[in-house]
């Protein structure tokens, strides 16, 4: 078992955990952050998707332990309670979301989307989400909820 | 007194939906966020071969292992479970949620573990060693029927689970007689005849979100809880208490937030059986997950139906008959309503249009590869993609426009309802206006003038148009085993707001958003003073659940009839403190008055204050404002519509690239058109899907091949144009919402659309026809030796 500690959410939570443990797991099952999802077991889909040390990662692809010392953000903590990201709000206006499943993910992939391209084109938006899929939407009011995002930033 | 806001009316409105807060902010909660005290979890040692017979399973190791509660071979769960249920009428040979003695797919349950987390459980399932005496496995399907390379089920020769079911013009209603005279002669005086094979391929649903089930056996109170992600929590509990044996007021069976269903949700499944057996037989919480790469083999596929299509026609286009010889590969087993998703195919065989005579008929085989059931159009897309391609290539031989083609032949809006050759009443239609509404959309001579514009520069470009017409709102009690209805229940409380239970149970329809709506209007109250409750047995008493795009044609009718029930018992209670008479009253604006005079009214919710707590109680009520309906409809809806699609191959690659999608739906009436337009969406996506990239691909081992997302492509945001829809609206006579219904319909039109496109752009190369996927290898060899693609022969 290992030690781990890090900042999630803007709190410092520690763990012991099985090296072997995902951070997916540790984040869902240890801290009962539940809004993380995972999606498949091959790194295709995205569900998985935070933020870790500011970047979108899937983190079904990183070990707890990978994440020591890091900073994760979860859907849950990217924006404080009762407010709500212009990514979020997007979502909703523009009805980006069906079952929600992969709608934790698609936000925090379109996070690190907009900062590194704040204007991006819809071709941009398309291929930057292409690490996400939506089996529900047809993706063009996700396409739409991130151009509202955008417009607002 | 204060002038009370005035409320818009909702209904028709694009409302922004309710359910979007929680799951935005990541606050849903999915079966796999559930965690209960003590709570063991389940993986399940699958089958590596295809075929065989399991010559001896040693558990020792895994049992042997730190925090393994428990392990069970299939023969072990089979002393205290029964065999699986079906929900079809059709023979069926017996099936064991953990094979006993043999597996017949890869991926088959040969044992279970129980353990206190999932990797302990994994590790377990690993330890497990299983030796197999393997069996030839059957994977071509043509060949099974011969009953070679051998046969899966002893008691069904050639592995024929439905033999040539013969259906349309000159067949009894019971099958018994079949009169071919009709559609010989249909044929015999034809000018023309289009003969194609076409295969309709195996699909994996893939919804995001896998399956997962926990199950609580309390045994101090002798019930259980089940949470699944389900579509239909209420068949759930009916089998679950069957085959526990506790009996329908002992089980409650919850469908929380469900990440997606699109049919293969609708399936009671063997792992939901096992958990529940499992949490009984040890009195503890069990969870099993899905992985993604399990779902690929242990969750239904959809589609994989083979069909021979024949049509006949005059020169001038009139079609004279049409002749479809369907089989469908359905896997191993018999699941829920398998036998029953390529009835669908035959029952719209009839499309569109003024087709005299037509035959089908239907042979369903099984193979050593996972079984097929419901997904997302189930039957009806695999039905208007061979008629619609036969159509294409009608148009092509006869050089028509292929919507002029569609508009010689249309079912005329006077014909309405019609009977049609496959026994189904088509309740209302006007084909020609959706066409012609598509055709202005997609400035279809203009667009041709694109596309031959393109050729002259040496692109190949395409066009393809096809129309669809759908069964949705199922459907009466006389089509489904489970009953056909649905069933609401309406409760006032005494503060005034608005509870309501569906038995539609969504996973991402938004119901709640559309119902809370429809309840709105009806009260004349606000959309927040509303709850729409679903998916909970326990809460909601009665329900069939989500499928076959019923949600609202059916759902929501129960509904609107179980408030208007309530409505009448409410305005009795008004009526009485009013001193009016109950006909005279208007519900609006959080007011009940009396018409024309809103400033005399009262309060909505002061008058369920007073229903609660009556006194006086007025002459002949019973204190109280909840009520219940089911609605039962008189028939089906059919719902219609037109896609047209443009296309571009690339020379050198072959890779197609969809440049157009045009579509023009007609669901009836609309509750909510933004969630119309999301429903269509994902429906041409997975048709779009299915056209392009997606297909299940199993070598001759039977080992499939498509095991991840790696290799299985489900569509990315990159593969599509921006979607253009448009709608037109012809009400529905069966349910008083005159609602049709929409899940589905973006899957129908959408196959027969592309692949006409792109044998449109490939034309120059003598091809007539190729089958879906369109993989671009396939492409690149139609345009290196002018060969024809797979299935291009004519």
């Amino acid at each position: 078992m290992a030690q781990i500690s890090m900042t999630v959410n803007g709190k410092v939570r520690k763990g012991n955990v099985d090296p072997r443990m995902l951070l997916v797991h540790f984040l869902r099952e240890q801290l009962r952050l539940t809004g993380t999802h995972i999606g498949c077991d091959t790194t295709q889909c995205g569900a998985c998707t935070v933020l870790v040390d500011g970047r979108s990662a899937k983190s079904c692809t990183i070990f707890a332990v990978q994440a020591d010392g890091s900073t994760v953000t979860t859907i849950e903590g990217l924006a404080p309670d009762g407010d709500l990201h212009p990514l979020q709000e997007g979502f909703w206006e523009e009805h980006g979301l069906q079952c929600g499943y992969c709608t934790p993910g698609m936000i925090m992939a379109a996070v690190t989307l907009l900062k590194d391209n704040p204007k991006p084109s819809e071709r941009e938006i398309r291929e930057g989400i292409s690490g996400n899929f939506c089996r529900c939407t047809g993706y063009q009011h996700i396409v739409n909820a991130i151009q509202y995002a955008a417009n607002k930033g | 007194m204060a002038v009370a806001p005035v409320l818009p009316k909702l209904v028709g409105q694009r409302t922004k939906r309710r359910e979007d807060p929680r799951l935005i902010r990541g606050r849903g909660t999915y079966v796999d966020d559930i965690a209960l005290i003590g709570m063991q979890h389940i993986v399940f040692k699958r089958s590596d071969v295809a075929h065989g017979r399991i010559r001896s399973i040693d558990t020792s190791a895994a049992k042997a292992m730190d925090g393994v509660e428990a392990v069970f071979t299939g023969a072990e769960i089979a002393e205290f479970l029964g065999p699986m249920p079906i929900g079809t009428p059709f023979p069926s040979p017996e099936h064991r949620a953990v094979a006993v003695d043999t597996v017949r797919f890869a991926g088959e349950p040969v044992a279970v573990v129980v353990a206190a987390d999932r990797y302990i459980a994994r590790d377990a399932a690993d330890a497990i060693v299983v030796t197999y005496d393997t069996l030839p496995a059957v994977v071509d399907l043509e060949l099974a029927m011969t009953g070679k390379p051998t046969v899966i089920h002893p008691a069904f020769p050639n592995n024929l689970a439905i033999a040539l079911v013969p259906s349309g013009t000159g067949v009894s209603a019971d099958g018994s007689t079949v009169d071919d005279s009709a559609v010989d002669a249909a044929f015999a005086k034809a000018e023309v005849v289009i003969s194609q094979r076409m295969m309709n391929q195996r699909l994996a649903p893939s919804a995001m979100e896998p399956r997962g089930v926990v199950a609580h056996f309390e045994p101090g109170k002798e019930s259980m809880t089940i949470w699944s992600s389900t579509q239909n929590p209420h068949i759930l509990r009916s089998f679950i208490a069957a085959l526990t044996g506790l009996g329908q007021d002992r089980v409650r069976a919850i469908a929380p937030e469900v990440g997606g269903g699109f049919g293969a949700k609708i399936n009671i499944y063997g792992e939901e059986y096992v958990t529940a057996a499992i949490s009984k037989r040890l009195g503890i919480p069990v969870k099993w997950t899905e992985d993604r790469s399990e779902a690929f083999v242990a969750t239904t596929h959809g589609r994989d139906i083979l069909g021979y299509v024949d049509l006949a026609a005059k020169r001038d286009g009139t079609v004279l008959g049409l002749k479809i010889r369907l089989i469908a590969d359905i896997g191993a087993y018999n699941m829920l309503l398998t036998a029953a998703i390529p009835t669908l195919t035959m029952m719209m065989a009839n499309a569109t249009y003024n087709i005299p005579a037509i035959r089908t008929t239907l042979t369903e085989v099984f193979t050593n590869k996972t079984p097929t059931d419901a997904y997302r159009g189930a039957g009806r897309p695999e039905a208007t993609y061979f008629v619609e391609r036969a159509m294409d290539m009608l148009a092509r031989e006869l050089k028509m426009d292929p919507a002029e083609l569609r508009r010689k032949n249309f079912i005329k809006p006077s014909q309405f309802p019609f009977a049609t050759q496959m026994g189904a009443i088509y309740d209302s239609g006007d084909y020609e206006k959706a066409l012609d509404l598509a055709l202005k959309n997609a400035k279809w001579d203009q667009l041709k003038a694109e596309r031959d514009a393109a050729r002259a520069q040496g692109r190949l470009v395409g066009l393809g148009l096809s129309m669809y017409v759908e069964v949705c709102g199922i459907g009466p009690s006389a089509a489904l085993p489970t009953g056909g209805w649905e069933h609401s229940q309406v409760t006032i409380e005494r503060d005034g707001r608005i509870s309501a239970t569906t038995g539609a149970s969504p996973h991402g329809q938004g119901n709640e958003t559309t119902f809370a709506q429809m309840l709105a209007d009806q009260f004349g109250v606000p959309m927040d003073d509303i709850t729409i409750l679903h998916g909970d047995t326990g809460v909601v008493k009665q329900g069939i659940g989500t499928f076959g795009s019923r949600s609202q044609a059916v759902g929501g009718a129960a509904l609107q009839m179980a408030g208007a029930k309530v409505k009448t018992k409410m305005a009795k209670f008004a009526a009485a403190l009013l001193e009016a008479h109950e006909d005279d009253l208007v519900f609006e604006n959080g007011m009940i008055s009396v018409k024309g005079s809103p400033a005399s009214g009262k309060s909505f919710a002061s008058v369920a204050a007073y229903a609660y707590v009556p006194v006086p109680l007025p002459p002949g009520l019973e204190p109280g404002l909840s009520d219940e309906a089911f609605f039962e409809p008189s028939n089906n809806t059919y719902p219609f519509g037109c896609h047209i699609s443009m296309m571009e191959i690339d020379r050198q690659t072959g890779e197609p690239t969809l440049l157009r999608m045009v579509a023009v739906d007609d669901a009836g009436n609309l509750i909510n058109p933004l969630i119309v337009e999301g429903q269509i969406h994902g429906g041409l996506a997975q048709g779009i899907g299915q056209a392009m990239i997606e297909e299940v691909v199993y070598n001759e081992d039977g080992q499939l091949m498509t095991g991840s997302f790696m290799d299985y492509a489900i569509p990315r945001a990159i593969d599509f144009p921006r979607f253009e829809l448009d709608a037109t609206v012809t009400p529905t006579p069966v349910n008083p919402l005159g609602a049709k219904g929409v899940g589905e319909a973006g899957t129908l039109g959408s196959t027969p659309s592309i692949v006409a496109a792109a044998v449109d752009a490939l034309s120059g190369f003598g091809v007539k026809h190729i089958d879906m996927m369109l993989r671009p290898e396939k492409l690149w060899r139609i345009i290196q030796g002018g060969q024809q693609g797979q299935g291009g022969q004519s």
